[in-house]
């Protein structure tokens, strides 16, 4: 049979994925932009089950609606602020589905050239593209396979990692066994030995073997991370997650897989490049864990943390005109959002001027901080990128800095010596006034000084981010 | 400790250093306060005022320095008042000790304690006892008055029916307390205001104020304000030629200038010269707040208001903090007050003269009989010193042009290298993979491609749907598992039935969260 349809239905497919990414360049057009995504993903799936994925449709579509309902069930519960969790969970599964298809893939392959001519005629979907292949073809086959199951497995694990990280189940602090980045080496290296043994017909074992390594490089990797680095290792995953459908397409010979393989894979790691330039590091240091090479002691911070209470920030909110709010991961965690929205509100309505500003890493995911202000129905054409506003402070009355930290740190500027010198931050101590809502008096995430909390028109405004927006409502309300 | 006021004797003073607020916050210390009988009547303070406020009104000057231990006062004592101070007494007032030698000579003869308000140290901390800013800020608010006073035209543009009233403009020499004082003033009343200082750094608070600041075409190099404690010092001849010759510029053009450049201990300088004044329009006033000190006009003449032949009014005032009596007196009794909050820290009425102080040792110029000045400087930098910047330097527009070209040729030439590469590489691949492979292979390069292109223009907000789109459609790998379970073996049905599962809560998961985060996405 041949599968003019479903080839044909393939290249829709996958014109659409491409314009549904395309689509996310803009808030309105991204919504259209997910019907593409949703429509493509029907077609590429109704066509194969009519064309090579005949048979057992019943067991097909009860799994895919059975999957599809956990699924639904998960998406419309999560809240806003655990997206990064979802989002690595997510992850897992394509991890975990591209080991198995790959080993499925393997099964088939072994089994397949030993039958007789008449059995293989018999052959259906994937079983009969073994069939017609050539030794060559086998051998490379096998070579495609293997990628896809070493990228899927240390998604897998990766992912559950992260996800475990992200939700607050595994501590978040970068830990390595002892023997650190050379077990990583030492696993690689592992695998790659691993393959040249499974092309040199030793069997099944040395893919089982291989799997195990790369669940375990997985592992290791991604517990060495610490968490403030969360969204590169976040964007990393949804990139390795596109390689491993890519490779799995190959050794499927499906077209369709090979460009949205490639599609997410390229996505992922311009991701992951965007967030390592917001940081100023690069990609290896961050994989690698830990933070670069600090080259003198740091400067000491000279000045003391003045405390503010609700009353006086109140105050100087009534008579500022211009306010820009800059929130961190401090606001996801005290789920402030909604506060901050009405606050904003509240603001607006006495006609000042009030904008938010979004450091690139702020928050455990790529633009996590607009996801949690439009959830709070902030609009977005007053949530501006880092870029578009670290112009804007000197001319900026009040900023208030919400569970944020190194993204303001100017240490980042000042001090050669800092962890984060040279990475971008948000020039808020340029305001006239600065009030910064932490819980306490400690560092953050990465445990860096930041003497911004310093500076002479910094204070203090201490306590649960949420009940102090809460708290300030009420009083500028009256 | 008892506190009194005296009445001013200076010719027309009309200020006080006492009023019934700051009565009451002085009592509050634990003090008790006095004031002559009439002191405060020139600045609007009657004696029932005071009385009302818990003062005791004192018949006399002879018998307030009997009575008091502090006398706080504005002006520097004269004659007969220094023979009313004894031991154990402390004159708190305005004293100019640097000019003052046989003033000073007499208080420290006399054994009394003298605190003078302008030593006060140029230090945070001190600023809310700093007298002379806060005398400077009316003077400068005046001048613009005194100078509307004078002047026969609007500050402020109009259009009206009756025909069009241009801004009347103004120039402010100096942007000191009392420099941005009045571009405060003038800005606010409507008029073009324009600046100068030799002190490049107060740029920017003379554009904040609302005014434009007159650049200088001189190279030298920068003055520092923190060297000399904020204040402004004596700029070399070369500086001084091509500042004048930028007046000279702008005189014709004035229609208000308001000078106000002093150098702590010298003469005033003369920056505004008969020519520039004789360039003015009729109807032009200049308003000299350095009159005291012989004036920045040449024309200037103390304590008075002269009008030269062609018609422009110069007035040489010294009194403009007095003759806004009520405002400066509040003020001037508020740092006064602050002074004393300082001399008592216990807030019970007893008075600690800390000569560790850098505060109250830098204002106290005689202490038990001994003259105190000039003091140490103090432990604390006024203002912390200027890190020095390195300036840009301005690109040519052929320079402009060759670097772009360059960046042109330099970005043609990497594409060059990546295609050359990347076609080796793969017809390098070519050469040993069969022609199934590479069919997929250039589908995967070029998806590759696209993908890169596609993704850069992803606006940054949009971030985490994207993640959660791709991971959405990362769950193509159904296809595969799809393909496989139609198998005749049992365990490949297995393990791509699982995939199925895995991968259908992933799509559907995927698309749900992505339209649910996209839908909440609102312009204002």
């Amino acid at each position: 049979m041949d599968f003019g349809f479903t080839t044909a239905a393939y290249v829709v497919a996958a014109v659409l994925f491409i314009l549904s990414l395309g689509g996310l360049s803009g808030q309105e057009s991204a919504k259209r932009a997910v019907w593409y995504g949703i429509v493509g993903m029907a077609l590429a799936v109704a066509a194969t089950l009519v064309g090579p994925g005949q048979g057992y449709w019943l067991l097909s579509i009860i799994l895919l609606g059975w999957g599809g309902f956990y699924g639904v069930k998960v998406a419309k519960k999560v809240q806003m602020t655990e997206m990064p969790q979802l989002v690595a969970a997510m992850h897992s599964l394509v991890g975990l589905a591209a080991v198995l298809v790959g080993y499925n893939a393997y099964i088939e392959s072994v089994t397949v050239p030993e039958m007789n001519e008449a059995a293989k005629a018999l052959l259906r979907g994937f079983g009969a593209v073994v069939a017609h292949k050539t030794p060559t073809e086998l051998t490379i086959l096998h070579v495609e396979l293997f990628l896809g199951v070493f990228i899927g497995a240390v998604t897998f694990t990766g992912s559950i990692i992260a996800f475990g990280k992200l939700a607050g189940k595994v501590d978040s602090k970068a830990k390595k066994l002892p023997g650190g980045h050379i077990l990583n080496a030492v696993a690689a290296l592992g695998s790659v030995a691993m393959l040249v043994l499974f092309m040199l017909g030793y069997g099944t074992w040395p893919l089982i073997v291989m799997t195990l390594l790369a669940l375990f490089i997985g592992y290791h990797l991604i517990m060495g991370i610490g968490g403030a680095d969360m969204p590169v290792v976040v964007s990393m995953l949804n990139s390795y997650s596109g390689w491993a459908a890519a490779a799995i397409g190959f050794s499927l010979g499906n077209d369709l897989l090979i460009v949205t393989g490639a599609l997410v894979g390229s996505s992922g790691a311009i991701l992951s490049y965007i967030m390592c330039k917001a940081m100023n590091r690069s990609f290896v240091s961050v994989i690698l864990g830990g933070f670069g090479n600090t080259s003198g002691p740091a400067q000491a911070v000279e000045g003391e943390m003045v405390a503010i209470d609700a009353q006086s920030v109140a105050d100087a909110l009534n008579e500022a005109e211009s306010i820009i709010i800059i929130p961190g991961y401090g606001m996801a965690v005290a789920q402030a959002q909604m506060a901050v929205s009405e606050l904003t509100t509240l603001l607006r309505s006495r006609g000042k001027s009030v904008r938010f500003a979004i450091h690139p890493v702020a928050g455990r995911l790529p633009g996590h901080m607009n996801v949690l202000l439009a959830e709070a129905k902030v609009p977005y054409d007053i949530v501006l990128e880092m870029d578009e506003i670290n112009e804007d402070f000197p001319e900026t009355d009040v900023a208030i800095v919400i569970g944020s930290n190194d993204i303001v740190n100017p240490a980042a500027q000042d001090d050669p010596n800092s962890p984060i010198a040279g990475m971008p931050v948000l020039e808020v101590w340029k305001a006239k006034q600065v009030f910064v809502s932490k819980r306490g008096q400690g560092t953050g995430y990465s445990g860096i000084e930041n003497p911004l909390f310093y500076k002479e028109n910094t204070r203090m405004f201490y306590g649960d981010a949420k009940k102090s927006i809460e708290e300030l409502l009420h009083l500028i309300r009256r | 400790m008892k506190i009194g006021a005296p009445k001013e004797i200076f010719e027309g003073e009309a200020r006080v250093a006492l009023t019934p607020d700051s009565a009451v916050q002085l009592q509050k210390l634990g003090h008790e306060c006095y004031v002559e009988a009439g002191a405060g009547h020139a600045a609007g303070f009657e004696d029932s005022a005071y009385e009302a406020a818990g003062v005791t009104v004192v018949k006399g000057a002879a018998t307030l320095f009997d009575t008091v231990d502090f006398i706080v006062k504005v002006r520097p004592p004269v004659d007969a008042e220094m023979a009313r101070l004894k031991p154990g007494k402390t004159l708190i007032s305005f004293f100019y000790p640097g000019q003052n030698k046989a003033l000073l000579e007499a208080a420290k003869a006399t054994g009394a304690n003298v605190v003078a308000m302008d030593m006060v140290p140029r230090i945070s901390r001190a600023q809310k006892m700093d007298a002379l800013s806060s005398m400077a800020n009316i003077s400068g608010y005046r001048a613009v008055i005194e100078a509307g006073n004078n002047f026969g035209r609007f500050f402020t543009g109009q259009v009206t029916a009756a025909g069009k009233v241009p801004p009347a403009k103004v120039l402010i020499v100096g942007a000191g307390v009392a420099g941005l004082a009045a571009i405060g003033a003038s800005t606010a009343l409507g008029a073009i205001t324009y600046a100068f200082d030799v002190r490049p750094e107060v740029a920017e608070q003379i554009e904040s104020m609302g005014a434009e600041f007159v650049y200088l075409d001189f190279e030298e190099t920068q003055q520092d304000g923190a060297a000399t404690g904020g204040y402004a010092a004596p700029s070399s001849p070369e500086f001084r030629e091509a500042q004048l010759k930028k007046f000279r510029e702008l005189a014709p053009e004035m229609d208000i200038v308001i000078t106000t450049a002093l150098i702590p201990g010298r003469d005033a300088p003369i920056l505004w010269t008969k020519d520039m004044v004789a360039a003015m329009k009729r109807g032009s006033v200049i308003v000299d707040l350095a009159a005291e000190r012989g004036g920045n006009c040449e024309l200037t003449k103390k304590d008075e208001k002269v009008v030269t032949e062609n018609g422009v009014t110069v007035i040489g005032y010294t009194d403009f903090p007095s003759r806004m009596a009520q405002q400066s007196s509040q003020l001037y009794a508020t740092n006064i007050r602050h002074m004393m909050t300082d001399l008592t820290p216990g807030k019970d009425g007893v008075v600690v003269h800390n000569m560790e102080d850098d505060v109250i040792r830098g204002a106290t110029v005689a202490y038990q009989g001994e003259i105190t000045f000039p003091p140490p400087p103090p432990k604390v930098a006024a203002i912390a010193a200027q890190k020095p910047k390195e300036k840009p330097k301005a690109l040519t527009p052929e320079e402009i042009r060759a670097a772009e070209k360059a960046a042109f040729r330099k970005q043609t030439r990497d594409q060059l290298i990546m295609l050359g590469a990347g076609g080796a590489f793969l017809l390098g691949i070519g050469l040993v993979a069969p022609a199934s492979f590479m069919a997929h292979f250039i589908v995967f390069a070029l998806s590759c491609f696209v993908g890169f292109q596609v993704i850069w223009n992803v606006s940054h907000s949009l971030h985490t749907p994207l993640m959660a789109v791709t991971n959405a459609i990362s769950s193509i790998i159904i296809l595969g598992a799809l393909m496989q379970v139609g198998s005749t073996n049992y365990l490949v049905v297995l393990l791509s039935a699982v995939s199925v599962f895995l991968a259908g809560i992933n799509i559907f998961g995927g698309f749900m969260v992505t339209r649910r985060m996209l839908a909440m996405f609102q312009k204002s």
